[in-house]
């Protein structure tokens, strides 16, 4: 059966790139300095900004650390899986790799989106989590079966989103080459993922959810988390995640004609 | 003697600037990358945070938009370079030449901030066209000062960054370090917050450390918000003279270390 032989193939992705990353080992426990400090630092800005107010856009402090937790989760899984893949492509581009890509017999983006993985954003997964159990606690948040499958739900689309979102960018290097700039931009434009859609002016908000649907991606999980997101809000979740991860399928489609193989 | 150094400057400067102008689109979007003091402003003024740290809100924005600059003009980038050309060999033809291979570096940095300069001027435009009431002008003096600054902050992180670089000789992927000394740089040097707005007790251990020396202080001087000149460019002088000997020192060390790589 196909989904089988991907799932075998992808086991094996995962072990080999595991076994190379390993291979430097302080690295592995420098990154987890990183994540821990990331983490103080971002909460450290936020209890700055909590400082002499009670609320930022309608979030207390209690509150605004669900979304630096969601937002720790999705960058974790963004530094393990959608960078290091990602990033590759302009190589795979650049230096005529991808030929190599599209004579396997297996679909190239799931090849290209998959083949890599950089251990340490797992930790950063795992602070995510451990800060979102701290906040179910501090936030006195009741655990129950639709609750769950909620959250699973609308953090799943954003990983989507997420997802989509660095592809797009990323297929746009067979026209232009070098765009690893232009992921840089995407991460800076992410950042502000950590903050409430709420905190920001009318025409940011505006932004940020028509052109560059980020607001979608930490603030509607975590008010399902608080229990106090409309169900509308939910749904327009799922059908804009679903029109990303379709559209950057189609768009990958549609660069692949406009390939031509570089090198000698 | 002197005539000949003048002659390697400009002609290290022209070379890079000619290889960096190959690039326009790239390094522009590296300036929309360095937006996010933009984004921080927002929150600031939105939520009327800035009336709890005394500052109005023209002044918040003035210095945000300096810190802005101070970060588009010091942005360094050596250890990724270094780190490549280290594992890819390259710095082996380097070494053979008669001039240290981080005096290519720094002129490739230079040269960047010389093309990135219209793009900053660009997006800076755009902000004041929306925020006309914000807009100011330094007199020369101030202007010059923070130029200066804003170098000598440079000259800090490239300094650092070049120590660490170093360490490839050891490591081999010294990028990690980078990434674990840019968290702090990214959230004690202002460019988030002001160091003002910091609390107490950060406040008491802050200014030993190169950190606000960084962005926080550049941007004040330029944006006019009160700050000691004169302590600040010294603390600035002092750490690069700390920085460059430990530098000197683990150049030498590393070399000893290098072992070709590559064909």
């Amino acid at each position: 059966m196909k989904l089988s032989k991907y799932f075998k193939v992808y086991t094996k992705f995962f072990y080999t790139s595991l076994a190379s990353e390993l291979e430097y080992k302080t690295n592995i426990i420098i990154d987890l300095i990183t994540a821990n400090l990331s983490l103080i630092g971002s909460i450290f800005l936020l209890s700055i900004f909590f400082q002499n107010t009670t609320d930022l856009g309608g979030w207390n402090f209690e509150q605004a650390l669900i979304i630096q937790g969601i937002y720790t989760i999705l960058n974790g899984i963004t530094n393990t899986w959608f960078n290091p893949n990602l990033t590759e492509i302009v190589n795979h581009i650049r230096e005529g790799t991808l030929d190599f890509v599209l004579l396997k017999p297996i679909d190239s983006q799931f090849y290209i989106s998959l083949k890599k993985i950089n251990p340490s954003g797992i930790l950063e997964i795992i602070f995510g989590i451990l800060l979102l159990i701290y906040c179910i606690k501090i936030n006195e948040i009741s655990i129950n079966i639709s609750f769950l499958i909620l959250c699973l739900i609308t953090i799943g689309c954003s990983i989507c989103i997420l997802y989509s979102l660095w592809f797009l960018i990323s297929t746009t290097t067979i026209w232009f080459v070098k765009t690893w700039n232009a992921t840089e931009v995407l991460r800076s434009f992410l950042y502000i993922g950590r903050f409430p859609l709420n905190s920001f002016s009318f025409s940011l908000r505006i932004f940020f959810s028509i052109f560059i649907p980020i607001a979608f991606i930490t603030t509607i999980p975590s008010e399902v988390f608080l229990s106090i997101a409309q169900i509308w809000k939910i749904i327009l979740e799922i059908v804009i995640a679903l029109i990303f991860l379709f559209s950057s399928r189609r768009f990958w489609l549609f660069a692949l004609k406009y390939y031509s193989s570089a090198s000698s | 003697m002197i005539n000949l150094s003048i002659h390697k400057i400009s002609t290290l400067l022209k070379v890079q600037y000619s290889n960096m102008l190959e690039y326009r689109v790239e390094i522009a979007l590296w300036a929309i990358s360095g937006i996010i003091p933009f984004f921080m402003l927002n929150i600031w003024t939105n939520n009327n945070l800035n009336e709890s740290i005394n500052i109005t809100n023209t002044m918040l924005s003035r210095y945000f938009i300096s810190a802005f600059f101070v970060r588009q003009f010091s942005v360094v980038w050596v250890v990724f370079t270094f780190e490549e050309d280290s594992l890819m060999g390259k710095i082996s033809p380097y070494l053979i030449q008669p001039l240290n291979p981080f005096f290519r570096y720094l002129a490739q940095h230079i040269a960047e901030q010389i093309t990135r300069f219209p793009f900053a001027l660009i997006i800076a435009f755009c902000f004041f066209i929306f925020n006309s009431e914000i807009f100011w002008f330094p007199n020369l003096f101030i202007l010059l000062l923070s130029f200066i600054s804003t170098f000598l902050s440079f000259l800090i992180q490239f300094l650092m960054q070049s120590i660490i670089a170093c360490l490839c000789f050891w490591t081999e992927k010294a990028s990690s370090i980078e990434r674990l000394l840019f968290i702090p740089t990214l959230f004690l040097s202002g460019l988030l917050a002001p160091v003002v707005s910091f609390p107490e007790f950060v406040k008491s251990w802050i200014y030993i450390t190169p950190f606000p020396y960084l962005i926080d202080f550049p941007a004040n001087l330029l944006s006019g918000n009160p700050t000691n000149i004169s302590g600040g460019v010294t603390m600035q002088i002092l750490w690069i003279l700390i920085l460059f000997p430990l530098f000197k020192k683990i150049w030498s060390e590393g070399i000893k270390k290098y072992t070709a790589m590559g064909s």
